[in-house]
């Protein structure tokens, strides 16, 4: 079967491009439904990466946050018209240490393999989560970045000693928002803080203990264990900031993508014998985890929705360039796309 | 219930040099009939796609579904008509003997030739036959289209603004798209060829859905170079 493939070839262009899917393959074959944008993506379709990097990337269908239904499945998994949470990342080797988003072999959709923007999509069935139908689809679309924040919280669970009175939380974008509300449900005992530079976005964290602008923290505010969702050149401040204000023996996890070096109080590091840990992709086990929240908590379910910025129908090529260019006016929020292409 | 009409019946004697008809002609991996009837074999909101083939490539048809889909019961092949209404009779026919016809039947009809369509615009067409009755896949036209009576002189240039050129699927309500061929008389089915002009000849109203361009019919060699180059971009393909 002929399938359409809509890839970025150069920053800003958008071509359709055609390959075969073999139907003789077991295999589920999804229709996207709901997309939205990532960060990610928006540096690739804007030509924010070094030229090598494109050059190495490009063609390349955009988009790894995805929402489908299933339209045909030929390993008895799903049902046609079963509503699931897209992986983007595919492993394809197994190990027993390493897990499935930080094996380098594995492959991830809108980096370097061809993201969501198709006609069809063929995938494994173990790459597909169902979502019951009354979770807010537009919500669905960004189950990915969900999981993601999902990801951080269990490996910090994991790696963090189990006092957990504060936690402070850097960062007043789309990944601060979604970690300070999991650590709110997961961690109810917990005064969560946050920390963020624009006031107005501060405002939206209303359900954590405190919301402080980076320059109003208390001096004398300890902190149990900080997660830094900042990223950029704004990391740093915030990872020493974090430094400062820890107690010893915490953990403070690294969220934000930096594209330079960040230099850090190495020092206090050692001196308090904190842990640092970074995390970014997230595996099956942590979607799994995301949908069964998504299904039991219908009140986080409506924070999250605060988070949907425009909508798009996309319905057309220049629709994509319309709903990048949307996606480019939001300081916090999601892009979803209704794909009707 | 939903069925897909596959329409293969036509020898495609415009191809060329090759003596196979121009939907058995391989386009990438397979032939491309197959590409056409697995985008509606895919889609389970139809109950059954059936294919009309010329009656001696039945059998070859019926094995290179198998080869692809497996041993299904989704799909069957049986033998066109010696026009275009005839064949897509024979297929009216097929779901009456085998499924009965109701109000809420549809048929989705689309040429085998056209390997590209995509999920929206056949989602768009059983939406669109459901609501309105009949419906046909069209692009705006693109070149000036000139009319001449005699095939010498220009008679009209008609407002290109109000043309389009018309692709397939087409869809319709079975029972009525039955009820309007069965009124026909022998010479109008020998010319009306197009199943949505005798709908609007008989004063039904045909809804539009937007086409893509790239839905293209493979009818001359040109079209199967343009469509393997589409293809991975390689014609050798």
């Amino acid at each position: 079967m002929i399938n359409s493939i809509y890839q970025l070839t150069a920053p800003r262009m958008i071509e359709v491009t055609y390959d075969e899917i073999d139907l003789s393959v077991p295999s589920v074959i999804i229709r996207p439904t709901r997309l939205s944008i990532c960060k990610a993506d928006q540096r690739y379709y804007q030509g924010a990466r070094s030229k090598a990097v494109l050059r190495k990337k490009l063609p390349m269908a955009l988009i790894h946050e995805c929402m489908g239904e299933v339209v045909f499945d030929s390993t008895g998994t799903f049902k046609a018209g079963d509503r699931v949470i897209a992986i983007p990342n595919t492993p394809i080797e197994d190990d027993e240490i390493i897990a499935e988003n930080y094996r380098t072999t594995s492959k991830f959709r809108s980096s370097g393999f061809d993201g969501f923007l198709q006609d069809y999509v063929q995938m494994d069935p173990d790459r597909l989560v169902k979502v019951a139908d009354f979770v807010n689809p537009d919500v669905c679309s960004f189950a990915e970045l969900i999981s993601v924040a999902m990801h951080v919280i269990s490996r910090f669970d994991k790696i963090a000693h189990k006092r957990r009175d504060t936690i402070g939380v850097w960062g007043d974008g789309n990944l601060g928002f979604i970690i300070a509300l999991l650590l709110n449900y997961l961690c109810p005992n917990t005064r969560i803080y946050v920390f963020g530079i624009n006031h107005d976005k501060l405002s939206y964290f209303s359900f954590v203990h405190e919301a402080i602008h980076i320059d109003d923290i208390p001096a004398d505010l300890k902190l149990d264990h900080c997660f830094e969702c900042v990223g950029g050149p704004g990391a740093e401040n915030a990872i020493n900031q974090a430094i400062d204000h820890i107690n010893p023996e915490g953990t403070i996890v690294l969220t934000g993508v930096s594209e330079n070096n960040t230099a850090i109080n190495t020092r206090m590091v050692l001196e308090r014998g904190l842990r640092m840990f970074g995390s970014s992709r997230s595996g099956r086990e942590d979607f799994v985890k995301t949908v069964k929240f998504l299904e039991e908590n219908k009140e986080a379910v409506r924070y999250f929705e605060n988070l949907i910025g425009d909508v798009i129908d996309v319905r057309t090529i220049p629709d994509i360039h319309k709903a990048f260019d949307a996606d480019l006016t939001y300081r916090i929020g999601k892009t979803v796309l209704h794909w009707n292409k | 219930m939903v069925f897909a009409v596959v329409l293969a019946g036509g020898m495609g004697s415009r191809m060329g040099n090759s003596d196979t008809p121009k939907q058995y002609l391989e386009l990438g991996g397979q032939p491309i009939i197959i590409h056409t009837i697995e985008k509606f074999f895919v889609n389970e909101k139809f109950e059954h796609v059936i294919v009309l083939t010329p009656e001696s490539w039945v059998a070859h048809t019926l094995n290179m579904i198998k080869k692809s889909m497996g041993n299904t019961d989704r799909v069957s092949v049986i033998p066109g008509g010696d026009t275009r209404n005839d064949t897509l009779y024979n297929a009216i026919k097929f779901v009456e003997e085998r499924y009965g016809i109701d109000d809420d039947t549809i048929l989705v009809t689309h040429d085998a030739v056209r390997p590209f369509v995509t999920h929206r615009i056949i989602e768009e067409n059983i939406e669109a036959a459901r609501k309105y009755g009949a419906c046909d896949t069209v692009v705006p036209a693109t070149d000036t289209i000139v009319e001449s009576l005699d095939g010498e002189i220009i008679s009209s240039i008609p407002d290109r603004a109000t043309l389009f050129q018309g692709q397939t699927p087409q869809s319709f309500n079975a029972k009525k798209l039955r009820d309007l061929y069965l009124s026909l008389t022998k010479e109008e089915k020998e010319n009306l060829t197009d199943a949505c002009k005798i709908f609007a000849m008989k004063g039904e109203t045909v809804h539009l859905v937007e086409g893509e361009v790239s839905n293209i019919k493979i009818t001359y060699p040109f079209d199967l170079k343009v469509a393997a180059t589409m293809l991975k971009g390689d014609i050798d393909k």
